[in-house]
């Protein structure tokens, strides 16, 4: 699998990303920067980081949705590309209009760091392949604006055609739109992940990224990219 | 400010700016003529406590700063250790207590700012930042809107730049009411051979500014971190920093970017007194004279004079000297991260530095005199006032009761609300998050290296008995780091006082020092950067000012060769729980004492550096090799709070023994006795054979398991209990 990280000025956990990656590809992803127009030859999978990026100073995300790379990554993404948006990355996915919805600030107004759990809702994508589903994992989440927002009908369609990848969840699995312990930023049916239409197209706002490794607490993050590997294989 | 200009410099106006008349008289004979009002400037806060360390510097010297392992110590922007396999970390720890009271947002958030720039200025990326906070009284209306900022900005900025928050301290008291204290950290790793120093080299090199632009924020910053605030000191805003996280996480890779090729000679961030203390320095340290020309200077504001160009301390700029070859080279770099680049001058053999602004010399100041005859000031001293001996002991509600009391009063309860407020995971190499363990554990990437780092100081304890407050915030630091298995190297100080002209305040400085430089040289722990921090007073309408408790804040780093070995404070299963150390029950300003019987008297714990290097030195050898599995050093509360906080954190409870005996049980368990570790090991035992032949004195207190704290009555807490008492603090009052 070639994974290309793509880089705003502000990015700040594309590091975090190269490691989870590496560790399971066995080389480092290319680094892409946001004034290229053209995405490495062979890219199989594109992954936006998390950040803030150009400040963030304007909506999360909404500069970076205009970067010079932006194109590239739309035409890669319509030809039916796997892009992978984690945090402020699906801020920009959404600002980009690649995924439906957008991310408010977290219900409390604070920025939130800390441990939330996931459940998986559905495993028949690269991105949830080495779940099964229904299973739920811990993940870190380190964000101030992660509030998951659509119109009712994009709510509807969203769970009418099943593309809400990973939900907000109480360690077994119980999930509670209403009680900040278990949906810790307020999400909309404590959404925080979708898929594209296609389902190739996935952002969310945890970071499984910074829990690949035992010494840091635990692999729970790693079967996204261990799926991922197996799936664009080649 | 231009009707400013115009006004004429005279002692008056010295004084304005802060100079005594004395003073004032040295800078007419340094410069043989009346100085303009630039010049006027730059001597003012070149001499402001800030800056020259008047009241501080002749007791500093007295710490011991050498180390086979430091490889740079004080002088420097931060101080350097050795850590292995061809690396240093670099670290410091700076307050910004006055902006933080005035503005909390923007004062924590530029704190934290001023301090990574301190670190990567030297070539280190940042690996990690921790803060060391104290609020006033909760009770009082203030204090809710300064924690409620200075937390917010800590995050602001620290979130945003992508460098974790790992740790910190949090005290509340009332001495804090006007006068909040925000020591911020920062830690930074770099190869060994490229280290970079601000001593200016090469006549005729260019000198280079980068960053942000310069506005008209925070003229004489510096200046009012030398004075007591008085009741009109909210007024003192516009003297407050605006920070730009986004533009210094720029700053950082553009900086780290033009590192990793050969063309810097020197480079400093441009901190308090921004460009007259940058440029001043780095010429004054490499002997050589410097010409600024003003006019190109970047500029976010119209019409600005010398002066305030001079004296601005708007953040995000560095001041960079390079080789002459190489600006186009450097000007690519920070062009890629759209930031400002200017050539702005010019070192010279002239010994002085010029600055010019529309074909006028504005300043024209022998940088030698500035540096050698900045004021030194040996104030007078007076004892400090003794606390109150302890009047005997009746304990009203008996252990049970206490312990609840004490894990959720506001020193000991959980900070989770404000580390939950903190990103402590970007970079993917944080071992131990905040509350895992005694020190925050994080990785160096692409090696087994773990760095152990803590802030300490424990200010009740400084004001009873200030000589041993210093060594005590020394010993802790060390046995934090000692805790987690970790060896410890250096500190990084940043000494809180109140107003060094009051006699008794100068007297707990000079002791507080006094005790600090004991400690680190018992325990081999110099002191390799540090920040002074004076004046800290809150003055009340009728004239009197009050003194913030000494608070001598200790940053600690340890290194870990192989970071799997590090261990956490959370209760594991199936252990021998044991007390590593002598208990002799000295409840001297205990928490217990003020939350219990509402005292705050008595001397604090006594403190033995030889027992304490002994038992941590056996605590550090047993965690190395695997024989201790979990470790809590005990500290704020005593043993029954640190075997408490270990089962919250962990996923087994622990049934505990009786207390010592002829010992009353508040006094064993509540006493906060020095240099001791709870430790859980597999077979008490074999810990006690072991720790009487190293001379250790170990004693068994119970065995884990089970759920929630079992207590000698046969009482059993939950840990839900546990932590639904130890987590309401912060939510109530913070989130009413």
């Amino acid at each position: 699998m070639k994974a290309a990280i793509v880089v705003f000025p502000g990015t700040n956990r594309e590091r975090d990303m190269a490691i989870a990656l590496r560790g399971v590809t066995g080389h480092a992803p290319a680094m892409v920067w946001h004034r290229e127009d053209a995405l490495p030859a062979g890219t199989d999978l594109v992954v936006l980081p998390g950040g803030f990026s150009y400040g963030d100073y304007l909506r999360c995300g909404a500069m970076a949705a205009h970067a010079p790379v932006m194109a590239a990554i739309r035409e890669f993404a319509a030809k039916g590309g796997h892009v992978l948006g984690v945090c402020n990355g699906f801020q920009i996915l959404t600002e980009a209009q690649l995924l439906p919805g957008a991310l408010l600030r977290n219900a409390a107004l604070r920025f939130l760091s800390q441990d939330c759990f996931l459940r998986v809702e559905r495993n028949d994508t690269p991105f949830t392949r080495h779940w099964a589903k229904g299973d739920v994992f811990r993940t870190p989440m380190a964000h101030g604006d992660g509030n998951y927002i659509a119109s009712a009908d994009t709510i509807r369609m969203l769970e009418d055609t099943n593309r809400v990848a990973f939900r907000y969840v109480a360690e077994d699995g119980r999930m509670d739109e209403g009680d900040p312990q278990i949906n810790p930023n307020g999400s909309m049916h404590a959404i925080a992940g979708v898929f594209s239409e296609n389902l190739r197209v996935c952002g969310m706002m945890p970071h499984p990224e910074d829990l690949v490794d035992p010494l840091m607490g635990g692999e729970d993050g790693k079967p996204l990219f261990t799926g991922l590997v197996e799936a664009l294989v080649g | 400010m231009s009707a400013k200009v115009s006004r004429p410099v005279d002692e008056a106006l010295a004084r304005e700016f802060g100079l005594t008349a004395e003073e004032y008289g040295n800078v007419l004979s340094i410069m043989g003529r009346t100085p303009t009002f630039t010049e006027l400037g730059i001597f003012s806060v070149m001499w402001s406590e800030h800056c020259s360390y008047k009241s501080s510097r002749a007791f500093l010297k007295t710490l011991p700063t050498k180390a086979p392992w430091v490889i740079h110590g004080p002088g420097e922007n931060a101080g350097v250790v050795d850590i292995g396999q061809g690396l240093a970390a670099i670290f410091k720890m700076e307050s910004h207590n006055h902006p933080s009271f005035i503005e909390p947002y923007q004062g924590a958030a530029t704190g934290v700012g001023g301090i990574l720039r301190d670190v990567f200025t030297m070539g280190a990326r940042p690996v990690a930042n921790l803060n060391a906070l104290r609020f006033g009284d909760p009770n009082n209306p203030q204090t809710r809107r300064i924690v409620d900022g200075v937390v917010r900005g800590v995050g602001g900025y620290g979130n945003c730049v992508g460098v974790p928050t790992v740790g910190g301290e949090i005290n509340f008291h009332p001495a804090y009411d006007g006068n909040p204290l925000v020591n911020a950290m920062t830690v930074g790793v770099a190869r060994q051979d490229r280290i970079f120093l601000s001593a200016a080299a090469g006549v005729g090199n260019p000198v280079i500014y980068v960053g942000s632009k310069t506005g008209r924020d925070g003229i004489h910053g510096a200046t009012m971190s030398s004075s007591e605030f008085d009741e009109d000191a909210l007024a003192k805003r516009p003297t407050v920093q605006v920070g730009d996280p986004f533009v210094e996480k720029l700053l950082i890779e553009a900086c780290l970017e033009l590192m990793a090729t050969d063309a810097i000679v020197a480079i400093q961030d441009m901190g308090a007194a921004g460009l007259t203390s940058s440029s001043v320095e780095m010429a004054g340290k490499g002997g050589v004279g410097i010409d600024l020309d003003l006019d190109h200077v970047p500029q976010r504001e119209r019409g600005m004079t010398a002066y305030e160009m001079m004296l601005s301390e708007s953040q995000e700029r560095m001041l960079i000297v390079l080789r002459p070859d190489r600006t186009e080279q450097a000007r690519a770099i920070f062009d890629k991260w759209e930031l400002d680049f200017a050539v702005i001058g010019h070192l010279t053999d002239t010994g002085n530095i010029v600055i010019r602004h529309k074909g006028e010399v504005e300043a024209d100041i022998p940088l030698a005199p500035l540096a050698d005859q900045a004021p030194v000031y040996h104030r007078p001293t007076a004892p400090a006032l003794k606390p109150q001996p302890m009047e005997q002991i009746i304990d009203p509600v008996g252990v049970e009761q206490a312990l609840i009391r004490l894990i959720g009063c506001p020193d000991l309860a959980s900070r989770a609300w404000v580390y939950n407020q903190y990103d402590s995971t970007v970079g993917g190499q944080t071992v131990r998050r905040p509350g895992a363990a005694d020190a925050a554990i994080v990785k160096v990437e692409d090696t087994q290296i773990g760095l152990a780092l803590t802030t300490d100081c424990t200010p009740r304890y400084c004001r009873a008995n200030a000589k041993l407050g210093g060594a005590q915030a020394v010993a802790e630091a060390w046995r934090n780091i000692t805790a987690t298995g970790a060896r410890p190297l250096a500190v990084t100080d940043n000494l809180n006082f109140g107003s060094p002209e009051k006699p008794e305040v100068m007297g707990q400085f000079v002791d507080a020092i006094a005790g600090m430089g004991e400690a680190c040289r018992a325990l081999d722990f110099p002191v390799v950067s540090g920040n002074v921090s004076l004046y800290n007073e809150t003055r009340a309408p009728d004239g009197t000012s009050q003194s913030i408790l000494p608070t001598p804040a200790i940053g600690g780093l340890g290194v870990l060769e192989d970071v799997r070995t590090a261990v956490g404070l959370e209760m594991p299963d199936e252990c021998d729980i044991m007390l590593l150390g002598e208990t002799k029950g000295q409840l001297g300003q205990s928490i217990w004492l003020r939350e219990i019987l509402g005292a705050q008297d008595g001397e604090p714990p006594e403190l033995d550096l030889a027992a304490e290097r002994r038992n941590g030195d056996f605590v550090r050898g047993l965690i190395q090799n695997g024989t201790v599995i979990a470790c809590h050093d005990v500290a704020d509360g005593g043993v029954l709070v640190a075997v408490a906080e270990m089962v919250m954190a962990g996923q087994a409870g622990c049934v505990l023994g009786a207390p010592q005996s002829g010992m009353r049980p508040e006094a064993f368990w509540f006493g906060e006795d020095q240099s001791r570790y709870v430790v859980a090991v597999r077979d008490g035992q074999a810990l006690t054979t072991l720790a009487a032949q190293a001379g250790v004195p170990c004693r068994k207190l119970g065995r884990s398991g089970g759920q929630g704290l079992t207590l000698p009555s046969g009482s059993t807490i939950s840990k839900a209990r546990l932590l639904a008492v130890h987590s309401e603090f912060f939510p109530r009052l913070m989130d009413r």
